[in-house]
């Protein structure tokens, strides 16, 4: 078995030990941390592993949550088949999105997703009557069961987010190991000599903007589900901004980073808050100094200066 | 303008002296009441989901002022069962998923009896679910429609302010018979603006008015202009209750647009909460009128215990910081705050309430409630508690802009803000 194999399959086994010794608030923080470190892993496959600067994945989780909220509210079908909808309107919208805004790259391509993602907020704004706008709306506790099993109960919760960061995890590692994973990287360095060897670079960068859709949108049908709620801010510029952030501080196009960002910004809000009222201050000056002494995020720096080959 | 500027802060320069004469007599005695019941009981920890960053500043810092000042009216009178109150407040940046945590927080974390304080709907929407899971009392003070809509839970309460439906239908009876029957709205386009577009037209036409156009607004926008020709001619009352930073442009240009020849305009005070009517460009609203939840001017025949509240928070006649003069309050909302804080008193009281064990029987109190009586523990008027939609209903006020403050003209009662109960949350499970 591979280094980094045991090293992934080791966070996933800790993960699910620590669910029988957390004390009750980190049990639900980790929780909570695994289902929105989905949607930065589904960020930095776009992002981190073929360069797609994306500054508008907020549509992707929100059409992961309303997919499957929507449903949930308006019909009886049931937790399982609700959340595979809100997968396939993550996806479908990411392959709308990508045939149009793939014909950009770098500053524009931000422009357009941005541009997009707006479009799609204002949409949620605009038909009120269903998704009840920037309120957004509940999901009741009688829809929120998969076989009898209560999700908002804290270890049914815990082990759902897990299984799910787990497959994502796993799914990540190996997509990154096998010959398009590794096509993704060759279009992040260097598109045109991509082209050149006689790669079909277009549809493979709409490849991975779909699967970075589905994923992003996996993570959201989960927040819908699990915790209970679904509105219009997760669609908000400031959802795309976030996963941008974990990963970047995680460690753009490293297998691990993006767990470990978003675990990062979530304790260092919870904790700096506690601290001062001005806790965004110290949020910022930390940011900078990751920045200036770590720029290529937590598992990047480990990488530069350990392990060489970590995915 | 000068004048008008050097007034308030003279005034407010005396009343700050006494505020922090009687502050001063009053800090002494939580003192020695602390002292008195350190050593038999620890304090009941209200977790205070307060607004510090985020839309909602504004407000949370308000929020936070009356929420102080009725913990320390409490703790100086004693407690609560002899027990000190102490309130833990944790920002939810005016965000539903933070909110979400920060409950968790008060729950599993800082071992809170309850939470309290939330304004914003869509952080009492992402919130709530987690606190009927958490199986802690929630107390929001936000009068959003969501808690008598049946969305949320039986943990879920708001018994501190009237909700907006009932603010809202209890506005057409006024309108109609003073300002005119025929309305357009103006209105923002998402949640809190659908809601008044709703409410709003079905009362007015069950006063036998109209609605003659629905202008709604996209949030995104920030002028106006292109709107105002949607105003059909033969209007009577313009309706708005734009909110937001843009609220001054909109004023502005609605001005410039009518000249002197207006319609009557009635607006909710939602839009202007902390914000002086001073301002540039809102000279224009003289003489319109304005919903309040509680009227932010002081009234030439206000009842004492409004002027004890305002004292204690730290108001002036004119609805600003005693501080401050610039720093204007959100006096419509804040209030609830302060009421809410003594209905949990109360509620604890009643149930006898010793610690989280105790948490249902305290929901099953407050739920028992009815009558709360006009007085220093409801200074914004007598109220009518539902207990089975977790609503509280209560008198509504109606003020004209008149030399740049806000004078009330009208007070509508409690029967006009009622509406059948579309929830009963008592035959829910805990």
């Amino acid at each position: 078995m591979s280094r980094s194999l045991i090293l992934h399959l080791g966070l996933i086994a800790v993960l699910f030990a620590l669910n029988f010794v957390l004390p009750p608030y980190a049990h639900g923080n980790i929780a909570r941390v695994m289902t929105l470190a989905v949607y930065a892993i589904g960020y930095n496959i776009a992002f981190g592993y073929t360069g797609l600067l994306s500054l508008g994945h907020a549509m992707f989780f929100a059409a992961g949550m309303y997919g499957a909220g929507l449903l949930l509210r308006f019909t009886d079908m049931g937790a399982l088949p609700a959340y595979a909808a809100g997968l396939a309107a993550g996806g479908a919208l990411a392959l709308a999105v990508g045939l149009l805004a793939l014909r950009t790259a770098g500053v524009s391509f931000m422009i357009v997703t941005l541009m997009f993602s707006q479009a799609v907020y204002l949409a949620i704004l605009y038909f009120g009557e269903w998704t009840r706008g920037d309120e957004g709306f509940v999901i009741a506790s009688a829809d929120r069961m998969i076989a009898g099993v209560d999700l908002a109960a804290p270890q049914a919760r815990y082990l759902v987010a897990w299984g799910l960061f787990s497959v994502a995890l796993m799914f990540l590692l190996w997509l990154v190991r096998r010959p398009s994973g590794r096509v993704f990287v060759a279009i992040r360095e260097n598109e045109d000599r991509a082209r050149l060897l006689g790669y079909d670079t277009f549809r493979l960068k709409l490849l991975s903007l779909v699967i970075s859709g589905v994923i992003s949108a996996a993570s959201g049908a989960a927040y819908a589900i699990l915790f209970g709620y679904a509105g219009a801010s997760f669609a908000g510029v400031q959802y795309s901004i976030f996963p941008m952030l974990w990963v970047l501080l995680g460690g753009a196009g490293t297998v691990i980073g993006p767990f470990l960002g978003t675990l990062f910004m979530f304790y260092l809000i919870d904790l700096s808050s506690g601290l001062t009222d001005a806790y965004m201050l110290i949020a910022g000056v930390a940011l900078i100094g990751l920045t200036l002494f770590a720029p290529q995020g937590i598992a990047g720096e480990i990488r530069r200066r350990f392990w060489k080959d970590l995915p | 303008m000068t004048k008008s500027i050097d007034r308030p802060q003279s005034a407010s320069r005396r009343s700050a002296l006494k505020t922090l004469g009687a502050a001063g007599a009053a800090a002494t005695l939580p003192l020695w009441a602390r002292y008195t019941n350190a050593q038999t009981a620890e304090p009941i920890r209200i977790g205070f989901q307060k607004h510090v960053t985020g839309i909602g500043a504004a407000y949370g810092r308000w929020y936070d002022r009356t929420s102080q000042a009725a913990v320390a009216k409490i703790n100086a009178e004693g407690g609560i069962n002899g027990r000190m109150i102490e309130l833990v407040t944790e920002d939810d940046g005016t965000d539903p998923k933070r909110g979400a945590e920060v409950l968790e927080k008060f729950a599993n974390q800082s071992n809170c009896d309850v939470a309290f304080g939330t304004l914003f709907s869509h952080v009492v929407i992402g919130s709530a679910p987690r606190a009927g899971e958490l199986k802690l009392p929630y107390f929001v003070v936000s009068e959003g429609h969501h808690v008598a809509s049946g969305m949320l839970n039986r943990w879920t309460l708001q018994p501190g302010i009237t909700d907006v439906k009932s603010q809202v239908q209890a506005m057409a009876p006024f309108v109609s018979n003073n300002l005119g029957k025929k309305v357009t709205m103006i209105f923002p386009d998402f949640a809190f603006g659908h809601d008044h577009r709703d409410y709003f037209s079905k009362a007015i036409e069950a006063q036998g008015g109209q609605v003659l156009e629905m202008i709604a607004i996209p949030p995104t926008e920030t002028s106006f202009t292109k709107y105002f020709p949607k105003i059909p001619r033969d209007t009577e009352v313009i309706y708005h209750v734009m909110v937001g930073p843009a609220v001054l442009t909109f004023v502005k240009e609605m001005g410039e647009f009518f000249g002197p020849s207006r319609p009557e305009i009635f607006g909710f005070i939602d839009s202007l909460e902390a914000v002086d009517l001073s301002s540039p460009g809102l000279d224009f609203l003289e003489g319109t009128y304005f919903w309040e939840g509680m009227p932010r001017y002081l009234q030439p025949d206000a009842a004492d215990y409004v002027k004890s509240y305002r004292d204690a928070v730290g108001v002036d006649e004119n609805g600003a910081s005693t501080e401050d003069a610039k720093d204007v309050s959100t006096a419509a909302h804040m209030f609830g705050c302060w009421e809410t804080l003594h209905i949990i008193k109360a509620g604890m009281e009643a149930s006898g309430y010793s610690g989280p064990g105790d948490r249902q029987a305290l929901v099953e109190a407050v739920e028992a409630m009815t009558d709360m009586p006009a007085g220093i523990e409801h200074p914004q008027g007598a109220k009518v508690f539902n207990g089975k939609t977790h609503q509280v209903f209560g008198s509504q006020y109606i003020s004209q802009v008149e030399g740049g403050k806000l004078i009330v003209k009208h007070t509508a009662s409690i029967e006009d803000t009622l509406y059948p109960d579309e929830v009963d949350y008592t035959t829910q499970s805990f």
